[in-house]
């Protein structure tokens, strides 16, 4: 597999998803289990932070979209941060940010 | 005076991941022609697309996917084969449209996403195989 690591840490109320590497299917659904266990754990404010991830692909951007959908329907919140543009136009055309927000900068993400 | 040919070939067997070797082909013949780094991201994104739908669609026994880079003074044109069933434009369109109807839209976005990302791009498809071609201006 391509490197992909992820690190989950909590600020204050919010789940911060550190991503670096290919989000595939592979990395996309490590993604959302991530935040599936978080919101067992009770939260719903998300922060992926893609500082350290170049590239994506549609499979694992639709399983970003899974992941919004459900935080939606339970009324939370997801942003996005650090995003290049690229990825910033593929989640445009795939109809990611139709529920979710991309910020500059993570600190904005975590205020969002 | 004869112009040299400027073409890089790739062939990738049809294996995940392998579509990031093409990436990286990519990368480098778009620093060799000097073009903005936010143009060689959308090549490579959308040249991921076009890997990951002949590994997914193709149904080839070779299992195989030719890459070919077209280096041209204005543009660069990369084509993508495999030696697959082929497939009929209008009837993915269609089953496309429905599922996107049904709300399912998770699947079947890298045609779009080629589209999107580059300046033109051609698929031409049959009994012996599919070839995508994709262009990217300057």
């Amino acid at each position: 597999m391509a490197d992909f690591e992820l690190n989950v840490r909590q600020v204050e109320e919010a789940g911060v998803l550190d991503v670096e590497g290919y989000i595939n299917a592979v990395g996309g659904d490590e993604i959302a289990s991530a935040c599936y266990k978080l919101i067992d754990e009770g939260v719903l404010h998300f922060v992926v932070n893609l500082e350290k991830c170049k590239i994506v692909n549609s499979m694992g951007v639709s399983c970003l979209i899974e992941v919004i959908e459900k935080v939606k329907e339970l009324e939370g919140k997801v942003g996005f941060c650090c995003v290049t543009p690229t990825m910033a136009k593929t989640f445009k055309i795939m109809g990611l940010l139709q529920a979710s927000t991309i910020f500059d900068t993570e600190a904005e993400a975590l205020q969002g | 005076m004869e112009e040299k040919p400027k073409d890089v070939d790739l062939i990738i067997p049809m294996i995940p991941e392998m579509e990031l070797t093409a990436t990286k082909t990519a990368e480098a013949v778009g620093e060799f022609m000097k073009l903005d780094q936010d143009k060689i991201e959308e090549i490579k994104m959308a040249l991921i697309e076009a890997c990951i739908n002949a590994f997914e669609h193709s149904k080839s026994e070779d299992r195989r996917v030719g890459i070919s880079f077209d280096i041209g003074s204005e543009e660069l044109t990369i084509q993508i084969t495999d030696r697959g069933k082929g497939f009929d434009m209008g009837q993915a369109r269609d089953k496309l449209q429905k599922r996107r109807e049904s709300g399912e839209s998770r699947r079947g976005w890298g045609l779009t996403i080629m589209q999107e990302l580059m300046d033109d791009v051609k698929v031409e498809s049959g009994e012996a195989g599919t070839c995508i071609t994709m262009t990217k201006r300057r």
